[in-house]
């Protein structure tokens, strides 16, 4: 469980985050969802400790992180696995080498042991005949699933993942958003998506929060959100005629 | 950056296998280029020397003096390390700069790596073999002086190599060491600096490598001004 207090961030002068409260809960898939620059990537930075908050607090477990207690901080990076929007696979790194490349910094394990863990996620994400080709050489979706691998490989407590379905076709993107959720389940992790894809917040939004120029304005799951009266959400959510139709024929 | 690149080191196993890789990258890479430019360059300094000092009351042996000189006191160690800003310097740029854009210094951040140490100590380390290339175009630079002096008919080779001995100076190749050294830690820090706080995509690491190389450039030039001032004047 990752816990919210009134967290605020400015860059220079601009206030991107007012004061945002919320619980992100384990065993279930938490949304943030909202326009592009409505500040969902920079909430993302905050809770992943790159960017440093203005004000408020944020708790793993209840265990509260503070950037100056570095022996602190550097456990919990251990426990957080992390997709980003690209992949940011590393392109000197095979597929292989990027999924192996977390155990090789942190954990003591041998280089068998650690053959043998990178093969049970590769055969979790269901990437095959990659091992040995380089980012550059395989697709969008490939890429999802190596960036999700090297992210449960060292069984993560809570995981991130910034826009994943993105740049993909939307079968590919269902597929990798299924594949989050089944590991969120069965891992029983935390998991937190940044996202604007309104298919995402249908098939796996079991929790959501929405963000407007940097404040939250609604929140909820993805059976609650079709039936909000919040105007803003209502915008959001039937910005499409697929969805509007949709919604006038009553979800 | 220079703090943080010192502290809180990569595992050791880890580390070793980047700055094998950085010595092929950054110092094996660049052998060809630098005995190329060395070897061609002696070879005009001596042409040009000759073509200037045609007079019969200068000494035959002038020629492989004055390239001796030239060669070890600035073209190996100056005006290669301009080269290696424009080589390696943009190479180290371009490559960090593109791992910003791309987010993998994020997840290097994320997966709690401390990305200065894992990426800009192994090209510290391994640049502090740039003596072995200066060392090399040292020797290839007089080689290419004597080819083409002996071989275009200015000097003869027993002129040429009593020049090259002629009140030869120890602390003028220490001199040229010391320069090398800095300019291997100018090469190796600068170009990293602006690759890792560059902003912005994929045409900003244009941008961020045509900066470095103008600002390693100017860095290399002031140390040189000030160190032969410390120690040669």
């Amino acid at each position: 469980m990752i816990k919210v207090e009134e967290i605020s961030k400015s860059f220079d002068g601009i206030e991107i985050l007012k004061e945002i409260s919320t619980v992100f809960d384990k065993g279930k898939t938490n949304l943030i969802i909202g326009q592009s620059g409505s500040g969902k990537t920079v909430l993302m930075k905050c809770l992943l400790g790159l960017l440093e908050v203005d004000r408020g607090n944020i708790y793993f477990d209840n265990e509260k992180f503070d950037k100056e207690n570095i022996s602190a901080v550097a456990n919990l990076r251990k426990e957080v696995g992390t997709v980003f929007q690209g992949s940011a696979l590393f392109d000197s790194m095979t597929v292989l080498e990027n999924i192996i490349f977390p155990m090789k910094m942190f954990s003591n394990t041998t280089d068998e042991e650690m053959l043998i863990r990178a093969q049970e996620v590769i055969n979790r994400v269901d990437l095959k005949d990659a091992d040995n080709k380089y980012p550059s050489e395989i697709s969008g979706g490939m890429k999802k699933r190596v960036a999700i691998a090297r992210a449960i490989v060292l069984n993560p407590k809570y995981l991130f993942c910034d826009e994943p379905n993105s740049g993909l076709d939307p079968k590919t993107a269902i597929i990798i958003d299924k594949l989050i959720q089944e590991i969120t389940i069965e891992y029983n992790i935390t998991t937190v998506i940044n996202t604007h894809d309104m298919n995402s917040v249908m098939e796996i939004g079991d929790k959501i929060i929405f963000l407007v120029q940097g404040e939250k304005v609604w929140e909820g799951n993805n059976k609650q959100i079709l039936k909000t009266n919040n105007k803003l959400v209502n915008d959001f959510v039937y910005s499409s005629e697929l969805l509007r139709k949709v919604g006038k024929l009553g979800g | 950056m220079i703090k943080y690149t010192f502290t809180k080191f990569t595992k050791w196993n880890v580390l070793k296998k980047l700055i094998v890789q950085e010595i092929d990258d950054l110092i094996i890479g660049s052998i060809w280029i630098v005995a190329f430019m060395s070897f061609l360059v002696g070879g005009v300094v001596a042409i040009q020397t000759a073509l200037n000092i045609e007079s019969p009351f200068l000494p035959g042996n002038l020629i492989g003096f004055a390239t001796r000189q030239s060669v070890i006191l600035e073209f190996a160690p100056t005006l290669i390390s301009i080269i290696m800003a424009g080589k390696v310097g943009s190479f180290i740029t371009s490559s960090i700069g593109t791992m910003r854009v791309t987010e993998q210094i994020d997840a290097l951040e994320v997966m709690g790596v401390n990305s200065f140490n894992y990426l800009i100590f192994p090209k510290i380390i391994s640049l502090m073999l740039y003596p072995f290339l200066i060392t090399l175009a040292m020797f290839l630079g007089i080689l290419g002086g004597y080819v083409a002096s002996v071989y275009a008919g200015f000097s003869t080779s027993f002129d040429f190599i009593q020049g090259i001995q002629l009140d030869f100076k120890v602390f003028h190749v220490i001199y040229a060491y010391i320069k090398t050294t800095l300019f291997a830690f100018i090469l190796a820090t600068i170009p990293s600096y602006h690759g890792f706080f560059m902003k912005g995509g994929a045409l900003e690491v244009g941008k961020a490598s045509n900066i470095s190389f103008v600002w390693t450039s100017i860095v290399i030039i002031i140390i040189n001004f000030v160190v032969t001032q410390l120690l040669l004047a």
